[in-house]
Formats: C-alpha cells, structure tokens, sequence
C-alpha cells in the first residue's frame, strides 16, 4: 500500500512537472502604483524574466502558420549540441567501436566452423517467403542506413572529397531515397514480425543455451530450437528499434501534424540515436551470418542448410523436423524441394 | 568591422506588421512565406507586448551548425546567408533556430519542403549569383546591402521599434531610450542569438 501510494506520488509528480513544462503559457508579473492600482505601462513582460519561467516564448500571431507564434526557443542551441556533437561523437564511436570488437572477435575466435564438417546433406531453414521478407528489409534497411548516416556524417566524411555542389546532389537524392524506401522498411518488418514472432518466444532451452556460452565455447554445445537466444535478441531488438525508428520517422515525414517544435526535436532525437544503436545491432548480425561462423549465410542464401550446422547450432529444431517428416513417411533430411 | 544585428524595443511594437508588409513587397517573396512576422505576448492582458520577429542572424548561427550540406554561412558583416543551389530541404535549420525564421515553400511532407528561404537581411543571396544581380533578386530577393543600405523592415518602422544596424551602435540607442523613459522589456532574443544582453 505504502509503496503504490509513493509510486503514484511520484507518477503524479512526474506528469505534473510535464504539463508545467508542455503548458508554455507565458506568466507575467504585474507591476502596481503606490495606490495599488495596476500600471500597465511599467507592467514590463520582461523576456528575460519569460524565459525563467518558460522554456518556449509564444503569443499570437496574424498569420495561419501556428508554428510561427513560437517566438523563443533557445532549446534549438540544444538541440543543435545535440546534433553536432552528442549525436556525431556518439555515433561514431558507437559504429566504429562496434566494427572495431567484431574486427577483435575475428581475430579470437575466427570463423566458427561446422565441429562435424559438411554432411552433404540439406535441410530446408527458411521457405522463399521468408527469404523475401528477410531480403525486403534487410536491403531496405542498408539503404536507409547508408543515406541517413550521411546526413550526420556526410558533411564530414564524403563532403571533402566529393565537393559541396556534388555532395548537395547526392544528397538530395539521399534525402528522397531515404522518405521513400521507408515504406519498404515498414512493409518487410511487418512481414518479419509477423512470419518469425512464434518461434522467437522466449522458452527454457535459451537458459541452457545461455549456460552453454552460447556456441562460442568450443566443445560445450548449445541447444536451441528454430532460432537460438542470440537470434531472439537480435528478432526483439529489431522489432522495437524498427518500431521506434518508423514511427519516429512518419513524425518527421509529416512536419508539425500533430507536433510542435519539441515533438519534431525529440522525434529526430529518438529517430537518430535508435537507428544509431540499430545499425551496431545489424552489423553483429550481418557479422555472425557471413564471416563469422561457416554455414550461416546459406541459411538466407539458399534457404537451404548443411544437416550437420543444422544439428550443432539448432538441434531441438532439427529433431521435430526430422520427426515430423519421418511421421509423414518422407525420407530424412529431404534433398532441395 | 560593422556586426550586423536586429533589435526590437517591443515598448515601441505598436502590431502594425509594416515591417512584414515591407520585407514582403521588398524581396518579393512567395505566398506563405514570412520572412517576418509579428508575435503579441501576454495579448490583450496588462504587460501585452509585440515583437517584431525574423532571422536574427545569430552569433555561432545553429541552422549553420545543424546544415547537412553546410549551406548556410555567417559573412564577415555577421549577415547569416545561404546557398539555395544545395539545400536539400530537409528542415533541420527550422528545428535548430531559435526564432522560427526559416521559411519553406511548400508543406513538406515526405520531404517535399523545396529549398529553404528566409530573411537576408536585404543583403542578397549565398549563391553563385552576382551581386545585386537578376538571378539573385529571383532567387534570394533585394539586395539593399550592398548599396549600403539597412533592410526595409527597420528603415520604414514607423515607431522606430526594429532597428537594424550596427549591434553596438543599435544596443547604445536601445539603452539610451531606457534609461529615459525608465524601463525596457528586454532586447527580445539577443542572449540567444548573440550570447550576450544589452546591460542598460
């Protein structure tokens, strides 16, 4: 009782302090004579004094652009520390720390291979459906990255070599690619969500997995079933970045709906550091599926998986497979369909 | 060397928009571009003021900072330009600046903004256009400055609210008046854009 009395203490508090911050209604103080009456000619709505109490100075204007009667807002110098320095120091050692482990966890590991060796034998992963719906984002979300990397980085990485009235073009182009190709983004995290959301559910064999060191450990196996706990990090992670990026993102395609000048600053704010954090997310991923360990990337390639990877990396999968097939009265590990 | 700023006295602001009036005939710009506007605080309550309200072409300028294509530039008289050959539209300026001044042509959605536009300070463009040119006036609208002379806005203010000039030359006239008539309202946005007040 004592605690959810605090916690809505606290909650009240909390939304308190937002309306106190969101309603920007300028206060004014009002000078009075000797007599007591008002004088509204000393009665200085000082802006000084404003912007104590408002982070936003607004009033009313003649015009129809609503966003115009915001006279004051020094948060767009924040906004722009923001931009210039958190956002670009931050990115860049995100980004580049990241290659920089993988590069590390190369050189240790080295590329994990099949302890069996190739069987010969395939197994079918992922049907051509899910291959597409895989490749539809997957592609999507390289272009994307790439030209909105380039809005915060570009100016310092190809704008020197490219010169500025090349670079502009480029990214002008960039800047339509990027609105555009996130329809295609949306519609194959959709599809992603929707195909692989059952076999991502968290079960008991991710623990063991966990305890086993993943598959990292050398002749320690982890068991999993169609996808490891690896793998449903990446699904969930994704998922929730590629929802706050998007819905952050239609925010910024559609300017001031709905929004004010806070709302366009803090979706672009959530829009930059989440696809920051997503592209991290999806080079340890695109890592783990090509380089880093032998016979992962034909499971996309192809769709089709060596029986031996199958049974190292996802043995519960291959049982029920197996046995589900060998229940119809198919021949095990059926050759390509 | 002249630093070029704007000073609104709103104790002067008397809401008549000739100065938006002005900017607009003057540059010829678009409908639904304001270059300009007048905002009115505390509007129709004791201590209501006007302000008059455009770029206030900033010391350190955020919309330059925040620039993807770095197309926008302070000049040496401090005048905040920009080339429209390479904005690309993307609006962040408008989210950096702290006094709404850029302008788009269009609504914007899907980044459909068109290039950016907003006050020059009569001073031209921060294009290849020649100065004083055709191409430039089409583009950027007048360019007074370079005939020596202030931006329309402040020379035609009736009430001498909005100076326009030299910043310690406008900041001495501005104190000069509060001290005689014994307060000020501040000048609107110079901590902002300029880092430092008017000490009156």
């Amino acid at each position: 009782m004592v605690m959810t009395f605090l916690a809505r203490f606290r909650l009240a508090t909390f939304v308190l302090a937002l309306l106190a911050i969101a309603a920007a209604a300028p206060v004014f103080a009002q000078k009075v004579n000797p007599d007591g009456a008002p004088n509204p000619t000393a009665s200085v709505t000082s802006q000084r004094e404003l912007l104590q109490q408002v982070p936003r100075i607004t009033g009313r204007i003649d015009i129809p652009d609503t966003k115009a009667s915001v006279l004051i807002q020094p948060a767009g110098r924040t906004w722009d520390y923001f931009h210039q320095v958190l956002l670009r120091r931050g990115g860049a050692i995100v980004i580049l720390g990241t290659v920089l482990l993988l590069a590390i966890g190369y050189l240790i590991l080295g590329r994990l291979r099949i302890s069996a060796g190739r069987s010969g034998q395939k197994v079918v992963r992922f049907k051509a459906f899910e291959r597409f719906a895989h490749w539809l984002t997957a592609a999507s979300f390289i272009i994307l990255g790439l030209t909105g990397l380039n809005i915060t980085f570009g100016k310092a990485a190809l704008l020197p070599i490219v010169g500025p009235d090349t670079f502009a073009a480029i990214s002008q182009v960039a800047k339509y690619v990027h609105n555009f190709t996130s329809f295609a983004f949306v519609a194959g995290l959709v599809l992603i969500t929707v195909i692989f959301f059952k076999d991502n559910l968290l079960e008991k064999v991710d623990i063991d997995w966990l305890k086993q060191g993943g598959g990292f450990i050398k002749n320690r196996h982890a068991p999993a079933g169609r996808f490891n706990f690896g793998e449903k990090i990446v699904f969930w992670l994704s998922i929730s970045a590629g929802i706050a990026v998007s819905a952050s993102g239609f925010l910024l395609l559609f300017p001031f709906y709905g929004t004010d000048i806070l709302g366009m600053q803090l979706a672009q704010m959530v829009h930059a550091v989440v696809a920051i954090l997503f592209v991290a997310l999806i080079l340890a991923h695109i890592y783990i599926g090509t380089v880093g360990m032998e016979g992962a990337f034909e499971a996309m390639g192809t769709g089709e998986v060596d029986l031996n990877w199958a049974k190292e990396h996802h043995d519960q999968w291959i049982a029920k497979k197996l046995a589900g097939e060998n229940g119809r009265g198919e021949p095990t590990a059926t050759p390509a369909e | 060397m002249a630093r070029m700023k704007f000073l609104c006295d709103a104790d002067r602001c008397i809401d008549c928009n000739a100065c938006v009036t002005a900017c607009k005939n003057e540059n010829e710009v678009p409908w639904g571009i304001n270059r300009r506007r007048v905002v009115t605080i505390n509007d129709g309550k004791p201590g209501e003021r006007s302000v008059s309200m455009a770029c206030m072409h900033c010391t350190d300028p955020p919309c330059a900072s925040v620039c993807p294509v770095n197309c926008i530039f302070p000049t040496e008289d401090g005048v905040v330009l920009h080339n429209k050959d390479q904005c690309i539209g993307c609006g962040y300026c408008f989210y950096a600046c702290p006094f709404g001044a850029p302008q788009y042509p269009q609504v914007g959605n899907f980044g459909s903004r068109g290039k950016m536009d907003k006050c020059t300070y009569c001073a031209g463009g921060g294009g290849p256009e020649a100065p004083g040119s055709a191409a430039e006036f089409a583009k950027y609208g007048s360019n007074r400055f370079g005939d020596g002379k202030l931006p329309l806005c402040a020379e035609m203010c009736s009430t001498k609210s909005l100076l326009a000039g030299d910043g310690d030359i406008i900041a001495q006239i501005y104190g000069e008046r509060v001290r005689k008539r014994g307060y000020g309202s501040g000048a609107w946005g110079w901590t902002t854009a300029y880092h430092d007040d008017v000490e009156v």
